[in-house]
Parts: structure tokens; sequence; C-alpha cells
């Protein structure tokens, strides 16, 4: 055994690792990091993801930190004999409790967002349906007479939008296979399953354009099944779908 | 080769249909490990066109003229690549590692049998794979290519695909069954085949996983091997246990009805979710094997140990459903499946603060094996942690389905699964063929290994974050991820260099299986009883029955002559 190779080929790995990574991350620029928040519940969602990673953040320095240390403290050296002990209750029922104590903390913690985002919606200023199918989103807004699924539907292919500080009941449905109504920034993600009639609700807080991601294998197409929604003013909202009356859909 | 009792059978009985387990663990050692080539070149390919998406690879176009034609990857040929990666890893390549080979191999050594209660069956259990191999890949060579429905095959769109999907749902079927076959002689053989003393508290780690596992096994492959069954029906015979009413796919209205698609998720799940199980728990029996022998220590709470795993078993079949959180299903269902999931990481959590404590105040010794125990014990605590944010239902909602998933599930099946499996692989490399593999060329594959590993797999949880989709060909159109190409290229170079590094282990492997130093009996100097008999050990395996006079990990007990007190030998009487 040569330790020295060994060294050798650690700083050779790392050579060829960390200039890739700092031509990686330089040539963009950008963190590639949570994306910007567009919805009402984003920030809670964010927060919450951002508990965990501290919480997770510090177990991983614990435990990582500690087995670095037992590595290094206790390598073999000559006429040290390893301490003969097969364990002690008294750590292992800390080391039980403890983190079962963190987890229903955040168990607590998930389910209220959990029942403010997926449990019963907000009374809602807007309904519309998004039907996925192998390609494209099928965007379907209430006419005149308010309600959906009637001859004076206002239909649109992958362009949506939504009034901003309103609040949308979404349904979803699917024609074909599962699709998976998926907008990053709104930090929300639901699936259009053929057979069933799905619902989410959001509301957005800002004006911008956004993407509608599929995120569901639904075959060859799948990376392409790409929508666009625009959040527009309330007004600018009204013009847009008066406008899509006109087109005579 | 001749045996203890003068056992001479051919050529063909002692190499191809042989009932002796060593010679079945060893089949299974070869056929996974040129499954885990195949599988790790299809994840070069898929690498290859999420760094650099669209670009030509000439020299592909021959061996894929529809996949790769002008050496251009299409969409459908990607779909099939991850599909195939998946399936062959987990199918092929993890669990016959995992199970078939250290399972085959090690339970009757381990606990002083002759071989296992059913060697017909077992040697049944080998011959089933290479079948199931042959039909799940036949599909890359039938029309309209292999199956391109995600490892998961969710329906309706698995039941859309053409004939590559029916190999592979046929393949994965009798894949299931060899399964199925093999854990009733692993159950059957712990509990009735021990040496005289060796009672279930008396062994070794690895076989309670084992034996747990091949529970799990019993317990959950029947449900995929029914659904699978389901799933090829609505194929093939124009059923519609997943497709309801209404269907139009490529324009043409189904005559389906009365099918429901979060059925196939429910039943995939059920078993999927302890399938995961299946492919941990024994690398954790590995890990918690060679920890004790390099630290020179009893293993850290033994009776913890084996209840955590017990504990991992039964609630890996309560938590299925948190796959299906964006799924549709009920969300007060979520809550329940939320709970169940937070649950199930504080016996994983006892496992590793239990390894820690095995480790300390230790003599520690860094052979290869070792070095790979413990990038288990530091991987899959990055693959564990990383499931709270998926346990945590309203952060699933976010990453689910992105690149998040791939980067935790490669820390757990890589991580955690495939650096157990190179720790046991290098340590009863001894004992299956006699020689030592060489331990330079064993650290430097081990390093590199690592930190490649690391350098593919840790960005994608950046990705993930991000919101970079799974299963995508082409990200490249969307704007929230214009900014991710360079991270991919830097991704895509380092699984290049990982792949690369894996020759190192292939030469290794070969070099040493005939060049390497002679092994002895016993090279770790080990307490276990498959230490006890010659390497490689004889057919029928001990010369005479061992009887065991106590649990497996007396390292370093004061007052004996040796550190290592072998389970067949009677311990000093203590002072």
């Amino acid at each position: 055994m040569t330790p020295r190779l060994v060294r050798v080929v650690i700083s050779g790995a790392l050579g060829v690792a960390w200039p890739a990574a700092a031509w990686a991350f330089g040539g963009s620029g950008a963190r590639v990091w949570l994306p910007e928040s567009y919805s009402t519940y984003a920030p809670a969602i964010d927060q919450l993801f951002y508990v965990v990673l501290g919480l997770t953040g510090g177990v991983f320095f614990l435990v990582q930190g500690t087995l670095l240390v037992f590595l290094l403290r206790y390598r073999r050296r000559p006429g040290v004999s390893a301490h003969y002990t097969h364990g002690n209750n008294t750590v292992e029922i800390v080391w039980t409790v403890v983190p079962a104590l963190i987890l229903v903390g955040l168990l607590i913690n998930s389910q209220t967002v959990w029942s403010h985002v997926r449990g019963t919606p907000p009374p809602h200023d807007l309904e519309l349906e998004v039907q996925g199918e192998q390609f494209a989103w099928n965007i379907r807004y209430a006419g005149p007479d308010g309600r959906l699924h009637t001859d004076d539907d206002i239909t649109t292919i992958n362009q949506m939008q939504l009034p901003v500080q309103q609040t949308a009941l979404v349904h979803l449905a699917s024609t074909d296979v599962i699709h998976s109504f998926f907008i990053p920034q709104f930090r929300v993600k639901q699936d259009a399953v053929p057979g069933l009639r799905g619902r989410l609700w959001v509301t957005p807080t800002r004006e911008g354009q956004l993407e509608i991601v599929c995120a569901e294998l639904c075959g060859l197409g799948h990376y392409r099944m790409r929508g666009f929604l625009t959040i527009a003013s309330p007004e600018a909202f009204q013009a847009w779908l008066a406008e899509q009356t006109q087109g005579g859909t | 080769m001749s045996g203890a009792a003068g056992h001479h059978p051919g050529f063909i009985r002692t190499y191809i249909f042989s009932t002796d387990h060593k010679t079945i663990g060893i089949q299974f050692l070869f056929t996974s490990l040129v499954m885990l080539l195949v599988g790790g070149l299809l994840a070069m390919l898929i690498r290859w066109q999420l760094g650099w998406p669209g670009q030509p690879l000439p020299w592909m176009e021959k061996l894929a003229p529809d996949g790769m034609p002008g050496g251009v990857m299409v969409p459908e040929y990607y779909n099939m690549l991850f599909t195939m990666h998946g399936s062959i890893m987990i199918f092929f390549a993890i669990i016959p590692l995992l199970v078939g080979v250290f399972g085959n191999y090690l339970i009757p050594l381990k606990i002083g049998a002759a071989d296992m209660a059913f060697p017909r069956l077992n040697m049944i259990s080998y011959w089933l794979m290479p079948p199931a191999i042959a039909t799940v890949c036949a599909g890359f060579f039938v029309q309209g290519g292999a199956a391109a429905s995600g490892w998961t095959a969710y329906a309706p769109l698995s039941t859309t695909l053409g004939p590559g999907q029916v190999c592979w749902i046929v393949g994965v079927i009798i894949l299931g069954t060899s399964s199925i076959l093999g854990s009733v002689n692993y159950v059957t053989t712990v509990i009735n085949l021990r040496a005289p003393g060796m009672s279930f508290f008396r062994l070794p780690l690895s076989i309670w996983a084992l034996f747990i596992t091949a529970i799990i096994v019993l317990l959950a492959t029947p449900v995929l091997a029914s659904a699978l069954i389901l799933l090829l029906m609505d194929s093939t015979a124009a059923t519609h246990f997943f497709l309801p009413a209404g269907l139009i796919i490529d324009g043409v209205a189904q005559p389906h009805s009365g099918g429901q698609v979060l059925l196939w998720q429910h039943l995939f799940w059920f078993y999927s979710h302890p399938a995961v199980y299946i492919m941990i728990l024994p690398a954790m029996g590995i890990a918690s094997e060679i920890l004790p022998v390099f630290a020179r220590k009893p293993l850290f709470g033994y009776h913890s140990m084996v209840y955590a795993i017990a504990a991992i078993a039964v609630l890996g079949f309560l938590v299925w459903a948190h796959h299906m959180f964006t799924s549709g299903m009920n969300p007060t269902l979520g809550t329940s499946f939320m709970a169940s999931t937070m649950v199930i990481a504080v016996p994983s959590a006892i496992k590793t603060f239990n390894w820690l404590g095995t480790l300390w105040r230790g003599s520690i010794r860094l052979t290869t094996p070792m070095l790979h125990a413990l990038a288990f014990v530091s991987m899959f605590v990055i693959g564990g942690l990383t499931g709270l944010f998926l346990a945590a239902s309203p952060v699933d909602l976010y990453v689910h389905d992105t690149y998040f998933i791939v980067g935790h599930l490669h820390y757990v099946l890589f991580g955690g699964s495939l650096f157990g499996i190179f720790a046991g692989v290098t340590f009863w490399f001894p004992k299956m063929f006699g020689r030592m593999l060489d331990e330079l060329l064993g650290k430097i594959h081990f390093i590199l290994t690592f930190i490649f590993f690391n350098a593919v797999m840790f960005p994608m949880f950046n990705l993930g974050i991000a919101g970079m989709p799974r299963r995508i060909y082409d990200y490249t159109g969307y704007a929230h991820l214009a900014h991710v190409g360079g991270l991919n290229r830097m991704m895509s170079v380092s699984a290049f260099c990982l792949g690369l590094a894996q020759l190192l282990f292939i030469v290794n492997f070969f070099w040493s299986l005939w060049r390497g130093r002679r092994a002895g009996n016993n090279p770790w100097e080990a307490n276990t009883l498959e230490w006890a008999t010659s390497s490689p050990p004889p057919h029928g395996n001990f010369v005479t029955t061992p009887t065991v006079y106590h649990g497996p990990y007396e390292y370093s007990r004061p007052g004996a002559s040796q550190d290592w007190q072998p389970q067949h030998q009677p311990a000093p009487a203590a002072h």
C-alpha cells in the first residue's frame, strides 16, 4: 500500500472535478436554486423547504463530522486496542426518542401547510379547466353564463391567463394518459388523470410570464408539452378573455 | 471441487446447472455485474443527451439506427434509455446482486448449513433470470423499440406502447417469479438449517437483513406479479383494469370503461416501496457486518439493529402512497402517508447512530471493503435525509417528479445499495475465489467512484430545486431552465469519469481472480462461520458441522489472546 499514490489520485480527481464545477457555475453565472415565487402559498412552501433544509443540514454536518472525527481519532494505532462494548441502552433510547420528537414537530408543521394548499379551497373569483392531451394543454374558461362545459365556453390551446391577486380554481382532466400540471413559480403540481377530476387552486401574487410544465412522463413529446401562462391585471385579463371570445373559438 | 461427501458431478452439473448455493451465488454475481455494466452504459447515453442536447454521436448510428439516426438521439429513444436504465439497474443488477448473490452465497455458510433447504428451487430461481433479461432486452429489437414508460410503467401510457412494453411486462413477471422462489428458500433455510447453538440472536446482521428482506419479497412481489398480469391483459387482451371510459389515444376513441388509473399506482407502489427496502436492507446488513471487523469492535446495539430492520420492514408496507402525493388521491390520505413516512425515518436514524457507535473507540483499518462500507453509511445518510423533503408533502408538491427525486434515489440506490455491494464483493471475494483483490487498485477505484459519484448526483438536488423535471429529453426550451446547461455538462463529464473508473474494478476483479494473493481461510480475522472453512469452501461447506458458542461480533474482548473470537470456538472465560 502506497499512501502517496492514493493521495495523488485524490488530488487528481479533485483537480478534474473542481475546475469542472467552477466552469459549470461560472459559465452560467446564475445560481441553480428555487425560482422566484408567484403564488400566495409559495412563501409557506419555501419556508417549510428551508426548515427541512436546516434540519437535515444540521443532521448532515453532525453525522458526517462525527464520522470523520472517529475515522481520524480511532485509526488503528500500535498498542491501542478497541474498546469492548456491545452498546448502551440509554443512548439507544435517546437517539430513538429525539429524532421521533423532531419528526413529530416537522409533521405538524407540514400538515399546516398541506391542509392550506390541498384542503378545502378558499372562495374563488374564477373557475377554469385544464385538460392535458398528448402533447398540449387545453384551457377552458366559462363564458358569459359563468358555467363550465356549456356552449359559450372559451377555449385556448397552451395559452393561459390569470388575473393577479384573484383566486382561481383549476379543474384538471386528461383525455389520454396521465399528465402533471406543474408551474414551478407557483410551487404547485397536480396530476391530470384520465377518468378523474383533479382540482387545485392558486392566487397569483404578481404579473409576469410563466410556463406550464408537464411533470409526468406522457410519451415521446413529453419534453415539449409546454404551455404559456400570463398573469395580468384583472382588466387586462378581462380584455384578453373578450378577445378570445371574438376570436370565435 | 471434490466435496466432503465425495461428490463428483460432471462439468454441467458443477458449473451450469449446479444446485450448490455457492455456484448459484457466483452465477448471480457474474450475470448481474454484466447487467450493471449494461445499465451503466445506458446511463452514459442519457448523460450525453442531457449534457449536449441534440449533439450527434455519429458512431452510435450503427448501434441504434432508429434511436439515433445520424447519431442524434430521438425523444422516443431517450424515453427507452431511462426506462431500461432504471429497470435493468433495479431488477437485474441491484436486487440480484444484493439478494441473489449475497443471499445465496452467505446464508448457508453463515448459519453453518451444508446448502440451502431447496437446492433445486434455488437453481430454478437463477435460471429464470437469463430468460427474464432476454425478454426485457428483446424490446430493443422489436418494432417500435423497447419499453418507454419509465420503470414505473404507469397506466394508461404503458398500455398504449408497442410490443417492447409487453416484453418488459413479461420479463419482469419472470423475474418476480424468480425472486419469490428464491425468498421461499431463504426463509426456510434460515428457520430450519441453523447449526447447533446458532440461535436467532446469534445470527450475523447480514443474515438478519437477508432473512427479513426475503420475507418482504415473499409478501410484496406477488402483488407486483398480479398487477403486471392485469397490465399485460390490459395491453394485449382488451381488458380494462386500469383504463377508464372516454380515452382518446392518437385521435382514436377507445372502447374501455370502468378501469381506474390510480389502481395501478397503488398496486405498483405497494410492491415498489418495499422494494426500496429490498434494495437497502441487505446493504445495511453488509455494512453492519464489515464495520465491526475493521473497527475490531462488537457491533454497537445488536438488538436495536435487529429491531430497526424489522421496524423498517413492517413500516415499509405502510408508506407506499407517499409516491402519490400529487397523483390526485384524497389529500387526507396524503396526511396519513406523510405521518407513516416520517415514522420510518426513526429506525433509519437508529441504524446510522449505531454504526457511528460501532466506530467509536474502535481500532479502525481502512481496507477497501471498509472504505466502501463507510461510504455506504455516509451516502445513505444523504439519501435518507433528502427523503425528508419528499416526506413533507407540501415540499413534495414542488420537488416531486423533478431531478430532486432522481438525486435522492441515486443516493439511496448508488450511494447506499451499490457502495454496499462493492463493500460486500470486496469483502467476500477472498472467500468466493480463494484470492485477495489488489488493495491499491481497490482503493483507487473507491476514491474515484466516491468523488465522481458525488459530482454527478449531488447537483441533481440543485436541478430539482430549480424545477427541472425528470424524464425530460430536452430542457433547453424552458425559460426557468435557461441557466442549467453548464451544470448538466459538468455532471455528464463526471458521469463519464465515473463510468471509466469502473474499468479499474473490472481489471482488479479479473486480475485477482487468477493472479491475486492466496487468501487463506480467514484473511480479515473475522468471527462468522464462513471464515471457519476453506476459501473457496468445499461442496457441503464444512467438513464437520460447526457448533456455535456465542454471537458474531466478539472482537477485542479483554483478556483474550487474539482480538477476535470465532463463533465456532468457545470464548475463554472472562475474568
